[in-house]
C-alpha cells in the first residue's frame, strides 16, 4: 500500500448536449499523495471544474462518465452508492469554491451554516458552536464568537473566503479541494489566503488539490503541477521541473504569458493566439496543434501520448520523442 | 428589524394618505350634482340644501378635505344618507365577509401553488413538470368571473354540493358558503404562484451556495426545504402581498355572482346610487387593506432575508 490518497485513472467525462457529446475530460490520469499539494493549471474551459465536480460527484444531470476511475483511498468513487458518497463530502473530502461572494447561503447566519455542516458530529449544540468559533479564530477572523451571529453579506470577500476555508477544514479532511480560491480576490488578499492555507495545511496535515490559472500561486504553493488543456492532461510533474524545463509548447507559452514572468516593458501583454478547439467536434491528432508554432505533420495524424520523460515528469508532445529530430 | 418595521409602516401611512386624497378628489370630479341624484327629482329645495350642508358640499374642495380628515381621525366616516347609520358601522359589518373570502382564496391557492411549483422544480422537464405547467397556464388564463359563473352552475345548481348564494350563519355554514367563491377567485392564483415558485426555485437551486451545501453532505431534503425554499419564497411573498389588491377586485365579481355580502358589493351598490360617504369609507378600508398587506409582505421578507433588513 502506497501513500497515494487520490488517483484519477484514465477518466473520461462527456456532457450530453443538443449538439452532441461534449468531451469535457479525456483520459485524465494523475494522483495526489497524502499531505501533498498538487496544482492544476489551465485556461478557463479546460475542464478543471468538471474534474472537481466529478471527484465529488456533484455533476450536472447531463454528465456521463465514459471511462476510468476516481479512486480515493483505493475505493472507486464513481461506483459508490449516493449515500456513501454523501458521507465523504465535507468529511474526508472538503472543497473551497471559487467565488466567496456566492458560496454561503445568504439568508442563514454563518453560525447556523457552520452548525449545519457538523451534522455528523454527536457533540452538543454549544460544543459545535464553540468548535465553529475556534475554526473562525484559526483562519484569523477577529472576535469569532460574536461574528457567528452575522450573515454572509456582513463580511468582506476576503473574510468570506477565510470562512469558507474554516468550514472546509472543520472536519479535518484528508483531501481539500481548492477551486481557484483566490481568483475573485485582490492581490494582497491572495497572498494572505495562500499563506494561511499553507499554515493550515501544515497544521491539519491534509492533501490539497489546488486549482488555479495563476502560475505564480501554483509555483509558490504546490509540490506538483498538472497542466490541462481542452479537457486533457498535457504535462505533469514536479513544480520546479515544470517551471524550469517545460516539455510541452503549451506549458511554455503559458509561462511566457504569466505577467510575473515578463521582464521587458510591453504595450501588449503576450497571449497564445487561436482558440481552444470545439470539444463537441474534436479534430484528430494533437489538440494543441492549431495554436502550436512547432507543429509537425505527425501532430495532425496521431494523438501524442502522455509519456514519462524522467522520474515524475510527463508530457504529451511529439517534440519529446526521438523521431522528432529526424 | 424594529427600525425597518417602523420605517416601512411610516411609508405605508404616507401611501395611504396620498391614495385617499386622490380618491377623494376623483370622486368630487364626477359630473352631476350628487345631492340631486341621491334624493331623486322630487326632493324639495330645502331638503337638498340641508343635505348639501350636512355633507359640506357647499364648501370649497380643500375645506371638504380638511373636514374629511378631521372626522377620519376620530374614526368617523360620515353618515349613510339613506339609512342614517354610521358608515363606519356599515363598512366594518361588510369587511369580515370580504376578508375571509380573500384569506380563504390566498391560503388554498398559495398552499397548492407552492406545493405544485416546488414539486415541478424538483423534477424539471419530467412528465409531471409538463402536466403541472399545462395546468398552471390554463388556471392563469381562466378569468375569475367565468370560473365563478361556471362553478356556480356546476357545483351549486347541478351537483348541489355547495350553496349558491349568501354568506351563511355560524362557522361551518360560512365555510361551506366560502368554498365556491374562494375557489373561483383563487384558481388563477394557483397557476400563477406555481409558475413563480418553479422559476424561482430552479434559479436558486442553480446558485453556488446550494452546491456548497451539497458539498458538505447536508441531506437533500434540508438543502431543498431550508437552503433553497427560504430564498425562493421571497418573490412569492411579495407577489401575494400585492395580490391582495387584485383579489379585492376579483372579490367584487365573486360577491356579485354569489350574492355575497362584502366590500365589493357595497362599493358597486353605493357608486350607482352616488352614496359618497359609503364609497369613500369602503375605498378607504380597501386601500388600507392593500397598503397593510404589502407592508406585511415586506416585513415577512425582511424577517426571512437579512439582506433586506440592512439595505439602506
Amino acid at each position: 500500500m502506497t501513500d497515494t490518497l487520490l488517483e484519477i485513472d484514465r477518466l473520461s467525462v462527456d456532457y450530453e448536449t443538443a449538439r452532441g457529446d461534449l468531451k469535457a475530460l479525456r483520459d485524465i490520469s494523475f494522483d495526489v499523495r497524502k499531505g501533498e499539494i498538487v496544482g492544476i493549471v489551465g485556461e478557463s474551459g479546460c475542464g478543471k471544474s468538471t474534474l472537481i465536480s466529478s471527484i465529488l460527484r456533484l455533476t450536472a444531470p447531463n454528465t456521463r462518465f465514459r471511462q476510468g476511475e476516481v479512486r480515493f483511498k483505493g475505493e472507486d468513487l464513481l461506483q459508490l452508492p449516493e449515500r456513501k458518497m454523501r458521507d465523504l463530502r465535507g468529511a474526508d473530502i472538503s472543497i473551497v469554491f471559487q467565488d466567496p461572494m456566492q458560496t454561503h447561503n445568504p439568508v442563514l447566519s454563518i453560525g447556523q451554516q457552520m452548525l449545519d455542516i457538523q451534522h455528523r458530529s454527536k457533540a452538543s449544540k454549544a460544543d459545535k458552536r464553540a468548535r465553529a468559533a475556534q475554526m473562525l479564530g484559526a483562519v484569523g477572523i477577529p472576535d469569532p464568537e460574536a461574528r457567528l451571529a452575522q450573515f454572509p453579506h456582513e463580511f468582506s470577500g476576503g473574510m468570506r473566503q477565510r470562512i469558507a476555508i474554516a468550514m472546509a477544514l472543520m472536519s479535518e479532511p484528508d483531501l481539500l479541494i481548492a477551486d481557484e480560491p483566490t481568483t475573485a480576490l485582490d492581490a494582497t488578499l491572495e497572498v494572505q489566503i495562500i499563506e494561511r492555507l499553507q499554515e493550515l495545511q501544515q497544521e491539519f496535515d491534509c492533501a490539497i488539490l489546488f486549482i488555479s490559472h495563476h502560475l505564480g500561486v501554483i509555483a509558490e504553493l504546490c509540490d506538483r503541477v498538472v497542466v490541462m488543456y481542452a479537457g486533457a492532461v498535457i504535462e505533469s510533474g514536479d513544480v520546479r521541473e515544470i517551471f524550469h524545463d517545460p516539455k510541452h509548447p503549451y506549458t511554455r507559452r503559458l509561462i511566457d504569458c504569466d505577467p510575473g514572468h515578463i521582464k521587458e516593458r510591453a504595450r501588449v501583454l503576450p497571449t497564445i493566439p487561436g482558440e481552444v478547439p470545439d470539444l463537441a467536434n474534436l479534430p484528430g491528432g494533437c489538440i494543441f496543434r492549431d495554436r502550436c508554432d512547432q507543429a509537425m505533420p505527425r501532430c495532425a495524424a496521431e494523438v501524442p501520448p502522455l509519456a514519462q520523460l524522467k522520474e515524475g515528469h510527463h508530457a504529451a508532445c511529439w517534440l519529446n520523442h526521438k523521431e522528432a529530430a529526424e | 428589524m424594529l427600525l425597518y418595521a417602523l420605517r416601512r409602516f411610516g411609508l405605508a401611512l404616507l401611501i395611504l394618505i396620498v391614495a385617499v386624497t386622490v380618491m377623494f378628489l376623483m370622486i368630487r370630479a364626477v359630473p352631476g350634482d350628487p345631492v340631486q341624484i341621491m334624493l331623486g327629482p322630487r326632493a324639495t329645495p330645502e331638503l337638498q340644501a340641508r343635505l348639501t350642508a350636512e355633507l359640506a358640499l357647499d364648501q370649497p374642495v380643500w375645506k371638504q378635505l380638511v373636514i374629511f380628515y378631521g372626522n377620519l381621525l376620530q374614526g368617523d366616516l360620515g353618515i349613510d344618507v339613506f339609512s342614517g347609520r354610521s358608515v363606519t358601522d356599515i363598512v366594518f359589518q361588510q369587511l369580515p365577509h370580504t376578508l375571509w373570502l380573500i384569506l380563504g382564496s390566498i391560503i388554498w391557492s398559495a398552499t397548492l401553488g407552492i406545493g405544485l411549483g416546488a414539486y415541478a422544480a424538483a423534477h424539471p422537464n419530467t412528465l409531471i413538470d409538463r402536466v403541472t405547467a399545462a395546468i398552471s397556464v390554463s388556471f392563469v388564463a381562466a378569468p375569475a368571473f367565468v370560473v365563478a359563473l361556471l362553478s356556480l352552475l356546476v357545483f351549486a345548481v347541478h351537483l348541489q354540493w355547495f350553496p349558491a348564494i349568501g354568506a351563511g350563519e355560524g362557522f361551518w355554514d360560512r365555510l361551506n358558503h366560502l368554498v365556491l367563491p374562494a375557489f373561483a377567485i383563487g384558481l388563477s392564483w394557483v397557476g400563477y404562484i406555481a409558475r413563480l415558485v418553479r422559476a424561482s426555485m430552479l434559479e436558486v437551486m442553480g446558485e453556488s451556495h446550494i452546491r456548497t451545501a451539497r458539498a458538505f453532505g447536508i441531506n437533500e431534503r434540508r438543502v431543498v426545504m431550508v437552503y433553497a425554499l427560504r430564498i425562493a419564497i421571497l418573490p412569492v411573498v411579495t407577489v401575494i402581498g400585492v395580490g391582495m389588491g387584485f383579489l379585492l377586485s376579483s372579490a367584487v365579481f365573486a360577491e356579485i355572482v354569489f350574492a355575497r355580502p362584502g366590500l365589493g358589493k357595497l362599493v358597486i351598490d353605493s357608486i350607482t346610487t352616488r352614496n359618497y360617504p359609503i364609497v369613500m369609507g369602503s375605498v378607504l378600508i380597501s386601500t388600507g387593506l392593500f397598503v397593510v398587506s404589502t407592508a406585511l409582505a415586506d416585513l415577512i421578507n425582511a424577517w426571512l432575508d437579512p439582506r433586506a433588513r440592512t439595505a439602506n
